[in-house]
């Protein structure tokens, strides 16, 4: 296996040079042991990758013998998950100073997983896919148990470690039958050996394995089971993090891999997909309803966006596949900016222990903060799906592919999904406007400016929704 | 001779400025009339018009060399361009609209200057200077629209003028909104606004004929330019043109107040004395007039239509003339006396005496402006003494002094019977009145004696009972002119305030002087065996105009008539009225005529009760109707009954239906059904969600086995 060359690294650059700042910031951290330092030195890594993609725009490129893809889309998820790690590193300075647990290894740990999920958009091969998703993943755990001393912070990171590790196994497994059917690993010769295969039967278990393993990842039903623990016990802004990143990087590996490897197998895929679909649009849902604490609302929110984001899924095997990735891409988008905010609100609100964290600390918002509450509206109503939000054009373009495709059934339960949606939503909603209360709120710096920015980004990036979906829709010309 | 040489390179380019003039006065008036002197905006606005009329004489001197005439495309401006419908903003320039223009910028410059000084007590009265540029500025539109109806070169340019006068028509009658006391509906202060109410609702009527008329031109030879109307007219059925002409009629009785549509005109005197003059009197009535004599190759074409012209011009002289007889009110008289002429106008120019009637129409607006003017003049004159006698010395009870009341109470300055006597007073009025009366009486030598000797003898010779009953109504005509001079000028006064009456001042009595020289000589413009008028006019109307031989017959027969209606006159109105007066109230006669009369006078004296049967025939069944329609249609059936009780009535049973049993009952079962099975559906996911990584792992491997044994199993 020789034969890789500078050239290799290069077209990598992005994820190369971001691996090697979080390896730098290692040793930085460890003789300075000046969070804030390590913290606005993360930003800048973030920063310079962010130029660093910036400049691969247009790069139609494989490397390392097709094991990786730089392409459009692979660029776009670049810089969503960027844009995310830069978010997230805003959410929790203040958030991590405020909880007295700011630790500098906390931003390594997020470099190394924006790393992995930028890999996994750009993977070719099942192996890289493999690597990557654990990449992502294993910063994940740590963050996830990183409050020292708290029980539920533990708990929620074994509990992702176990249950990860567990989802891991079947993606692993998954790529062996494949290479035991089709003798290859990268997605072009799957692809091709498919093709000659007579009995797909050991094709079609190793990918419905994959899609279970990715499945667990991006929490669809019933593979979800992790993910209200996980979120309410982890510290919120690790919540944020891998509620918006895990997916993107769940999503953008699923989706290359599937369209790219198993266009063969997806007549018998399909019903499957369908019914993930609306098993985790339902219990997604329905379970948020009965929910009372804003952590495991947003959960089980976050689930049923998965449901709505899988909903692009069903079209990947039709000649329609461009128009699902285009809008995958910019339900994803729109998930990201509006997800932020409202976890920037709940970070506003949220006190030592677990508290601040009811529905109940919301009301009176309205009356007291209004600018927040505002904020927080706006949130609601795109995570809705309302005008004039990101959400309801992410919504209205996905539901359109849907029905173009001819799943008229499945948009039908979508909207009455998004119907239901509005309920709990809205349920915040009246908290804040409608109910007594004197809610506590610390002002904080790069806090406010995150969330004036998801704010200004969820209603203005609406207004240019047109000029959006071109570029995501160009990103994924070159996908096959 | 320089400026005949000019002349010969022609200023037909300048047509636009005979529009534009005024338009300028009024821009001026509009933007900085606020900061002006009230003079300085009559001034103005005079100015503007006054410039406008020398722009038609140079017209006129370019038109003595190029006889035809030109039409001038404003700006090359193509107006509307529909399908096969083009209509350019074009200006017709030949002897008929330049004739119209002189005599619309020419009396209308002298009106102004009147109107300056007139006006002027108007703003003293009121307090109101602004109301001085709002008059001005109507005043002004007037000659704009005015001078867009003379010199369209098609109909619908015509017809943009027409409306345009007759929008500023009844602005101006009810420039004066807010008075008007009493009135035939006891309202206070609004029946000048209704007498404007009713001259545009009338003349809508016209206007609706009139654009008819249009539409079957377009249909028939679909053009509205006048040359190739009358191009293709020839060519047209003999009902297609009867139709046109016919619905034209209707626009002309409307705007000249002919039979039936007249009723407008009488109440239209409400508006201020130089409105009346030069509105309803010289220029905006005569526009039916000039439309007929303008598309006379139409009417040419068929025999019953002129006809009917003619009759009805016939009919409404004498029928007008009649009323005029038993009119008290100084202007209301004048106003009949108009409709009267008006009705020889249309007489003659239906007949297809179109130089008689244009002729005519020249003449009296000189003597019929003057007469208003002059009539005007005496109001003010009466008001004046009015006004002194109120706030000087002398008090007597209003009743005890025998005035004649208006119909609110008030001193009725505009009542002859208040009047009398005051030639010594208004020595001036008093003359340039009595030209004004001798001219419209047509005595001779005045202007009125030579063109009304033309239409009696056109008429003998074309149409022998219109003759009739316009040389009746020309008897009718001294007659009244002789009782209006006789009651306003002669025998002693009969109110305090004609005792007290003043003349005017000479800027309001200077455009009377001038409009008497031109009654007095006004016929020179077309006197027998030279033909002026009828030579210059003969090169638009080419066959229309035919030199009349002068009927020696005709003339002497109408001027023994004349005379022997004004000794009438005289003799009833002179030594007898005062003799009259001089009875007790109860014997005392309405009038000197009435005991002649008898019941004939009250026919006059309540004007035939045209009115009242308009107002039975047409505005009862009309209210009636609307009130069928709004009481009984609108809100008993449509809106109790199928609005409220049939749907609103179903529906809400419907409602109720849907909602007592079907939805509390259905609906609400399944949505609580459905709320329980989602709560129970969550309790039991949350009871799932135990939160045991075992039971978590289980569910993944459950989910994992469910999906390959389907894709296995399939």
């Amino acid at each position: 296996m020789s034969g890789y060359g500078i050239e290799d690294l290069v077209y990598i650059l992005p994820i190369v040079f971001l691996l090697v700042w979080a390896l730098v910031l290692v040793l930085v951290e460890a003789f300075t042991k000046r969070p804030d330092v390590t913290m606005l030195l993360a930003a800048f890594g973030l920063l310079a990758a962010v130029t660093l993609s910036v400049i691969q725009f247009g790069t139609e490129a494989t490397a390392f013998k097709e094991m990786l893809t730089v392409d459009g889309y692979a660029v776009f998820v670049y810089m969503l998950v960027l844009a995310s790690g830069l978010l997230s590193l805003g959410l929790a300075y203040d958030y991590n100073r405020r909880m007295g647990w700011a630790r500098g290894e906390y931003y390594i740990l997020m470099l190394f997983s924006i790393a992995g999920a930028m890999l996994m958009a750009s993977a070719a091969n099942l192996i890289v896919v493999f690597l990557a998703l654990e990449l992502l993943s294993i910063p994940l755990y740590v963050m996830a148990a990183f409050v020292p001393n708290d029980a539920s912070s533990e708990e929620a990171g074994l509990k992702y470690f176990l249950l990860g590790a567990f989802a891991g196994g079947f993606v692993l497994y998954g790529v062996a039958l494949i290479y035991g059917a089709t003798g290859a690993t990268n997605l072009m010769d799957v692809v091709a050996a498919a093709l000659g295969t007579n009995s797909p039967v050991m094709l079609l278990t190793g990918a419905a394995l994959i899609l279970v393993g990715l499945g667990f990842k991006v929490a669809l039903v019933p593979f979800h089971m992790w993910t209200p623990d996980v979120y309410q016990g982890a510290p919120t802004p690790v919540t944020a993090y891998m509620a918006v990143v895990a997916k993107a990087g769940g999503f953008a590996a699923l989706f290359r891999v599937f369209i790219a490897a198993f266009p063969s197998v997806s007549a018998d895929l399909t019903p499957v997909i369908a019914t993930l679909v609306v098993l985790t649009l339902v219990v997604g849902n329905v379970a948020a309803l009965a929910q009372k604490n804003i952590k495991r609302m947003l959960a089980y929110s976050s689930i049923s966006h998965a449901g709505f984001l899988m909903m692009a899924f069903v079209t990947y095997g039709s000649a329609l596949y461009a128009d699902a990735v285009t809008s995958l891409l910019f339900y994803l988008l729109a998930f990201t900016v509006t997800s932020f905010g409202s976890w920037a609100v709940v970070i506003a609100l949220e006190k030592a222990e677990g508290k601040g964290l009811d529905f109940e600390d919301y009301a009176g918002l309205g009356k007291k903060y209004p600018m927040l509450s505002a904020a927080m509206l706006v949130f609601l109503l795109s995570f809705a799906g309302v005008p004039p939000t990101l959400g309801f054009a992410g919504k209205f373009f996905l539901f359109r592919t849907v029905l173009e495709a001819g799943y008229a059934w499945l948009a039908i339960v979508g909207v009455i999904m998004s119907l239901v949606s509005a309920f709990y939503y809205l349920r915040v909603v009246r908290f804040m406007y409608f109910e007594q209360g004197d809610p506590e709120v610390r002002s904080e710096p790069v806090l406010n400016l995150v969330t004036a920015i998801t704010v200004v980004g969820t209603i203005f990036l609406f207004l240019f929704s047109g000029p959006l979906l071109a570029w995501a829709s160009e990103a994924v010309l070159a996908l096959i | 001779m320089l400026l005949r040489e000019a002349a010969a390179t022609n200023y037909f380019n300048l047509v636009p400025w005979v529009v534009f003039f005024p338009v300028l006065g009024i821009l001026i008036n509009l933007l900085v009339g606020g900061r002006l002197r009230e003079k300085m905006i009559g001034v103005i606005a005079s100015l503007a018009v006054a410039a406008s009329f020398a722009v038609a004489v140079l017209l006129a001197l370019s038109l003595n060399d190029q006889h035809a005439g030109t039409i001038i495309a404003f700006m090359n401006l193509e107006w509307i361009s529909i399908g096969d419908l083009h209509i350019d903003w074009a200006f017709r320039v030949d002897t008929l609209s330049v004739t119209m223009m002189l005599a619309v910028s020419g009396v209308g410059t002298l009106i102004h200057i009147y109107a300056i000084a007139y006006m002027h007590a108007d703003v003293r009265h009121h307090q109101d200077p602004t109301r001085y540029r709002r008059f001005f500025v109507f005043f002004n539109l007037f000659i704009v629209m005015m001078m867009i109806l003379v010199s369209a070169d098609n109909y619908l340019m015509l017809f943009v003028g027409w409306e345009g006068v007759g929008l500023c028509s009844y602005l101006l009658i009810g420039f004066w909104y807010d008075k008007g006391k009493g009135g035939a509906n006891h309202l206070d202060g609004i029946s000048n606004a209704l007498a404007g109410k009713k001259a545009f609702i009338t003349n809508r009527i016209g206007d609706f004929g009139f654009l008819i008329a249009t539409f079957l031109m377009f249909g028939a030879f679909g053009s509205l330019q006048f040359d190739t109307v009358f191009t293709k007219a020839p060519f047209a059925s003999q009902g297609t043109i009867l139709a046109i002409t016919l619905f034209m009629l209707l626009g002309v009785a409307g705007k000249s107040a002919q039979l039936p549509l007249y009723v407008w005109l009488p109440d239209a005197m409400a508006g201020p004395t130089p409105v009346s003059a030069l509105i309803h009197a010289a220029t905006m009535v005569t526009a039916g007039v000039y439309l007929v004599a303008r598309s006379h190759e139409l009417y040419a074409l068929s025999s019953q239509a002129q006809n009917i012209v003619a009759l009805v011009g016939g009919l409404t002289a004498l029928f007008a003339a009649t009323i005029a007889v038993g009119q008290f009110d100084i202007k209301k008289l004048l106003a009949y006396s108009t409709i009267s002429q008006l009705g020889f106008m249309v007489a003659a120019v239906g007949m297809g005496a179109i130089v008689a009637g244009i002729f005519h129409l020249v003449t009296h607006a000189f003597f019929k402006a003057l007469l208003f003017l002059s009539a005007g003049s005496v109001i003010q004159g009466v008001e004046a003494g009015h006004h002194a006698m109120e706030h000087g010395s002398i008090k007597e009870s209003k009743h005890k002094r025998g005035e004649h009341l208006n119909e609110g109470g008030e001193f009725d300055a505009q009542d002859m019977r208040n009047m009398g006597g005051l030639s010594r007073r208004m020595p001036v009025t008093f003359v340039v009145y009595l030209v004004g009366a001798l001219a419209l009486a047509g005595i001779f030598p005045l202007a009125g004696f030579w063109s009304k000797d033309e239409i009696l003898a056109e008429a003998l010779h074309l149409h022998p009972a219109v003759f009739v009953l316009l040389i009746i109504a020309a008897f009718f005509t001294a007659f009244y002119m002789t009782r209006q001079i006789w009651m306003i000028f002669f025998s002693k006064p009969r109110s305090r305030p004609a005792e007290y009456a003043r003349e005017n001042s000479l800027l309001l009595t200077l455009p009377l002087i001038l409009l008497a020289v031109l009654s007095v000589f006004g016929g020179a413009l077309n006197l027998p065996f030279w033909h002026t008028l009828t030579h210059w006019l003969d090169y638009t109307l080419a066959e229309g105009a035919k030199v009349g031989s002068f009927n020696y017959l005709v003339a002497g027969l109408s001027t023994v008539l004349a005379l022997a209606a004004i000794a009438l006159g005289i003799f009833l109105y002179g030594k007898r009225y005062q003799a009259q007066a001089k009875l007790p109230a109860a014997q005392r006669p309405v009038d000197p005529v009435q005991p002649y009369l008898r019941g004939a006078f009250t026919g006059i004296q309540h004007k035939w009760w045209i009115d009242e049967f308009y107002d039975w025939l047409i505005l009862r069944r009309y209210v009636a109707l609307s009130r069928f329609l709004s009481y009984r249609f609108e809100e008993r059936f449509w809106h109790d009954w199928l609005h409220d009780n049939a749907i609103a009535g179903s529906f809400r049973q419907t409602a109720h239906f849907l909602a007592q049993p079907v939805d509390l009952g259905i609906i609400d079962g399944i949505a609580n059904g459905l709320g329980t099975i989602s709560q129970r559906f969550a309790s039991w996911i949350r009871r799932a969600q135990n939160g045991f990584v075992r039971s978590y792992a289980t569910w993944v491997l459950a989910g994992m086995v469910i999906i390959l044994g389907y894709l296995i199993l399939r």
